[in-house]
């Protein structure tokens, strides 16, 4: 028995609950000095209190308490003005103390909210997503294991650890129960975890990378029968690496529990992992039989009691809101939806601001980004903000396009130069001698050599027969090795051979 | 040489009548001579110490300027990490282990160029009153080689006792440092929570683990006190004030109008007739050099030895999950096919004693849901209560007294198959460690019906830890004004020197 999504939605109400952790962008762990970087070999990031030796002890990264005091302000929340870390004890070979230094029962930042509007039947409907809590752990190290069918512990014949990941602060989001979403709660998921990455995003404390496991997000998902007010048993669903995962996880699951419930079997309470390829989850975990964590106070932490001044302080300087921000951009450059739609896509927005800032034209800034820069920085296969070229210079060239010193074509050379690296703007034009012909006198003797060279065209161009101008000019155009306005070269062109 | 105490050591470096080389070498040939009866060292670092003497020595020829006990030889407790010297904690499960890494402590004694002869035996991860926990065997008690030299911190008491070194570091958790001075006729501090960083002190109970310093000479504690405490950015419970001027109250050792509050909790039955007799005398003393002589009381101290048996077991059950053979230490039953879970199984089954096992048990009970509230829970409200008894205590009395333990030294194998006999050893040093606040052990004599060493306790209010220097040092002054000389001139002679 095969159910449509409609047949799932018309009997069943699904209610939400998502889990979002964050790892922060702190430049050391959560409890010691080592460094984050993603990517490094294998435990070289490690020390004695990440690696828990004996007699090491955990001191709490300030930074990482600032960052999640903001995560709490910008998400709407109360900051508690004092909170305590708790141990989470469990055995597992990546964890290296044997228990996780997370927070319980008094975490940081409580009861927030966050809006999302996404497109109903109806139109934009806003939906609001409450916040149960924020609160801080570490990560645990990583895991890899060999030898297996299932790349999982059991079955596999060795296993390696990597302790870099240890310790690295983590943030989790944990929202109530997001119940009335009817059929939309897989795009109400997806555009609570996208509004999420961009809020974090704009706090500059993440880098809210899904790929990388910067922010992950576990959906759960259980159904009740539409009317009744029990709740169903719900899946966790984990490993969901991208937004569009989120918004299929959560149709999967709503699919699967349906047929279940429809076959009179049971939901099953258990973790269960997303296949990228497939869209489908698989079983992981059971969560039927909860597991112990004998949670207690962290004995070597000192509790967290943020200074009220502090968090003030924090609140004044959080950054508008990603949502607000951008429909004051989209009125203030009057773009249309599309192309708003494309800029924040291509993740362009604040650059495109910068350049603005600096004094270039909305359409011409956002034409070079989304254009020419783009498409050399898929080409380069790097980020655009990886590439050479900052707003300023674009703002640079913009400007000289204005004054009439570049053409549109020669100003693709500058930032062609530009991005490989051989100067700002200004130096790219000296150091290439890029320059725009305005000497007429230089373009009449091109013009002169030009027509002579080919009378036939030039005699069809005086006889009124102006497409055959073209030709002309792009000779022109090349003698001049492309440093000629072309509309001055058509204009002294025509005139010489008098067709205007 | 070896029997003048650290501070008259310490000045006849000074005056270049001796070296430390020389002081070392003593210290290494004493422990040659004796330990083999004493078992108070796991390790020796013959060379390690001999290597920072002659540096010390070194720096004192080029006329630099030391720290007062410079040069001077010290015992250290193998529950603390010093870089490339095992540690073990006293237990099979990290036989072999040399940290990369000094705890604070050591780096302060380094700092202060006091030399590390060795690691001293203990109770498996500091759980026990007795040192007979010890994977590596029980230390005997310098003053009757049959009985015990208290614990956990035997190891470095019974090396004071046996002068094997004049100066020694312990941890206190529940009296680790204070019964074995008192059974052993030396002092020891238990400075208050958070005076002396625990950076690599290997966690028993963390809300409850003091290292302190132990010598034979309340002036002796005071000077290395001073070289071990301040504060750590390392240790987040670490508290960031100046140190207590322990030394100078040490030195002043005047208690004229000083209040001096006897716990009535703290004595009467179950206590040793000796031990009531020397303390009673003790009071008289203090009394006789100025000091007001007042009763308190702290009602809730009864309760303090349960609650402390919920919350030491459950931080420890914690706190020694660790040791998982996965990154350091023994490992068992790693053949071809087992999986890291059944390695952590077995290694944990032969790695931990008795004691240790019965403790994580405890307290992974005390921990599990639906007992968290009952036992965790009820036992946090008691150690809240101790502390309000202590508060109100310290409004009546500068400082608090009690005997530091029941009895004088048990036999080795007497309460060895009676955990809760040997958990009453410290029922008057527990309730200092539930509120954090300090606490020292000096000798008040022998108790008459077996000749054995009594333990004086005095106990001070938070970061007020000059008090209890002062109140021990007139103490001492007038025992020692009675007695003639020093109680371990009292002590049968081990290996024949003097």
């Amino acid at each position: 028995m095969t159910l449509s999504y409609d047949q799932v939605v018309a009997k069943y109400e699904p209610v939400l609950g998502l889990e979002v952790h964050v790892e922060l962008n702190t430049q050391s762990k959560m409890f010691c000095g080592c460094s984050t970087v993603f990517g490094a070999e294998p435990n070289t990031q490690t020390c004695p209190v990440c690696l828990a030796l004996p007699g090491a002890l955990p001191v709490v990264n300030e930074k990482a308490i600032e960052s999640t005091i903001k995560i709490g302000l910008a998400l709407n929340c109360s900051i508690a003005p004092f909170s305590r870390f708790a141990r989470k004890n469990y055995f597992y070979p990546d964890m290296p103390k044997n228990f996780q230094i997370s927070q319980y029962d008094e975490p940081i930042c409580v009861d927030g909210y966050v809006d999302v509007e996404i497109e109903t039947d109806e139109g934009p409907k806003k939906f609001r997503v409450e916040i149960e809590r924020v609160h801080m752990e570490e990560d645990t190290g990583k895991s890899l294991h060999v030898g297996g069918a299932t790349g999982r512990i059991h079955g596999a014949e060795y296993s390696l650890l990597d302790y870099n990941r240890a310790g690295i602060p983590l943030v989790e989001i944990v929202t109530k129960i997001v119940p009335d979403t009817g059929k939309y709660a897989p795009e109400v998921a997806k555009a609570y975890v996208a509004e999420l990455r961009d809020i974090l995003r704009s706090l500059g404390v993440s880098d809210v990378k899904m790929e990388q496991g910067s922010l992950r997000c576990d959906a759960n998902v259980s159904l009740r029968l539409i009317g009744t007010e029990k709740l169903g048993t719900r899946s966790e669903t984990k490993n969901v690496n991208s937004l569009r995962s989120v918004e299929r996880a959560v149709r999967g699951e709503m699919i699967r529990h349906a047929e279940l419930l429809d076959k009179g079997e049971r939901v099953v309470q258990e973790t269960r992992h997303f296949q990228e390829d497939t869209g489908l989850t698989r079983s992981g975990r059971s969560k039927e039989q909860a597991e112990d964590y004998r949670y207690f106070p962290e004995p070597d932490l000192v509790p967290v009691a943020p200074d009220a001044t502090w968090i003030e302080t924090l609140r004044a300087s959080l950054p508008e809101r990603p949502s607000i921000r951008r429909k004051r951009l989209q009125e203030s450059w009057a773009v249309p939806d599309k192309e708003m739609a494309a800029m924040i896509n291509a993740d362009v927005l604040d650059i495109v601001e910068a350049t603005v800032l600096l004094g270039a034209d909305p359409t011409k800034a956002r034409s070079w980004w989304l254009g020419e820069i783009s498409r050399i920085a898929n080409e380069k296969d790097v980020a655009i903000a990886d590439l050479l070229i900052t707003p300023a210079d674009v703002a640079e060239i913009v400007a000289l396009v204005n004054a009439g010193e570049l053409t549109d074509k020669l100003a693709r050379q500058v930032v062609e130069g530009v991005i490989s690296g051989e100067g700002k703007p200004a130096e790219v034009v000296a150091k290439r001698g890029i320059k725009v012909v305005n000497d007429d006198g230089a373009l009449m003797a091109a013009i002169e050599k030009v027509c002579a060279e080919q009378s036939e065209t030039a005699d069809k161009v005086r006889n009124g027969h102006l497409p055959a101008a073209g030709a002309l000019i792009g000779a022109v155009m090349k003698e001049t090795k492309g440093q000629a306005d072309a509309a001055r070269v058509r204009e002294l062109l025509l005139s010489h051979l008098g067709a205007q | 040489m070896i029997r003048s105490s650290a501070s008259e050591m310490a000045a006849k470096l000074i005056a270049g009548e001796t070296t430390s080389v020389e002081l070392t070498k003593a210290h290494l040939e004493r422990i040659a001579e004796v330990d083999s009866d004493v078992h108070a060292f796991l390790y020796v670092d013959t060379e390690g110490a001999l290597a920072q003497a002659e540096a010390i020595d070194a720096k004192r020829a080029k006329g630099e300027k030391l720290s007062p006990l410079a040069g001077v030889p010290l015992a250290l407790k193998d529950v603390m990490t010093q870089k490339g010297v095992p540690t073990t904690c006293g237990s099979k499960i990290l036989e072999g282990w040399r940290p990369p890494y000094d705890s604070t402590v050591v780096t302060n004694l380094k700092k202060n160029g006091i030399v590390i002869l060795g690691k001293t035996n203990m109770d498996e991860f500091a759980m026990g009153s007795s040192t007979e926990n010890s994977a590596y065997g029980p230390t005997h008690n310098p003053w009757d080689l049959s009985r015990i030299p208290g614990g956990s911190g035997g190891g470095s008491s019974a090396a004071l006792a046996a002068f094997e070194a004049p100066l020694a570091i312990g941890t206190d958790t529940g009296g680790s440092i204070r019964q074995p001075a008192a059974v052993t006729g030396t002092v020891g501090v238990k400075p208050t929570y958070g005076g002396v960083s625990r950076f690599g002190l290997v966690a028993f109970s963390s809300s409850l683990d003091q290292a302190g310093p132990c010598a034979r000479t309340v002036l002796d504690t005071a000077l290395l006190h001073e070289a071990i405490a301040g504060h750590d950015p390392k240790d987040a419970t670490s508290i960031n004030a100046p140190v207590p001027q322990v030394v100078a109250a040490a030195k002043s050792g005047d208690v004229k109008g000083m209040k001096i509050g006897v716990v009535k909790e703290l004595n009467g039955d179950g206590y040793q007739p000796g031990v009531r007799a020397r303390f009673e005398e003790s009071l008289e003393l203090l009394a006789n050099a100025g000091a007001e002589i007042v009763e308190v009381s702290a009602p809730n101290f009864e309760y303090a030895l349960a609650a402390y048996y919920l919350i030491a077991p459950s931080e420890c059950s914690s706190n020694l999950a660790r040791f998982d053979a996965m990154r350091y230490g023994l490992r068992v039953g790693d053949t071809d096919g087992a999986s890291a879970e059944s390695v952590m199984n077995m290694t944990r089954e032969v790695g931990f004693g008795k004691e240790v096992k019965r403790r994580i048990i405890l307290g992974t009970y005390a921990l599990s849901s639906g007992y968290y509230d009952a036992y965790y829970g009820s036992a946090q409200k008691v150690r809240t209560l101790i502390t309000q008894d202590f508060t109100k205590a310290f409004e009546k009395a500068d400082v608090l007294v009690s005997p530091t333990c029941p009895t004088t030294a048990f036999k080795i194998g007497e309460k060895a198959n009676d955990p809760l006999a040997m958990y009453l050893n410290d029922i008057a040093t527990i309730p200092v460690n539930m509120a954090g606040i300090g606490g020292m052990s000096l000798p008040s004599g022998l108790a008459d019906e077996d000749g054995l060493p009594v333990g004086f306790q005095i106990m001070s209010p938070v970061m007020k830890d000059e008090r209890m220097y002062s109140v021990g040092a007139a103490l001492e002054a007038a025992l020692l004004t009675k007695w003639g000389a020093p109680l371990l001139d009292k002590a049968p002679v081990l290996g024949g020197a003097r």
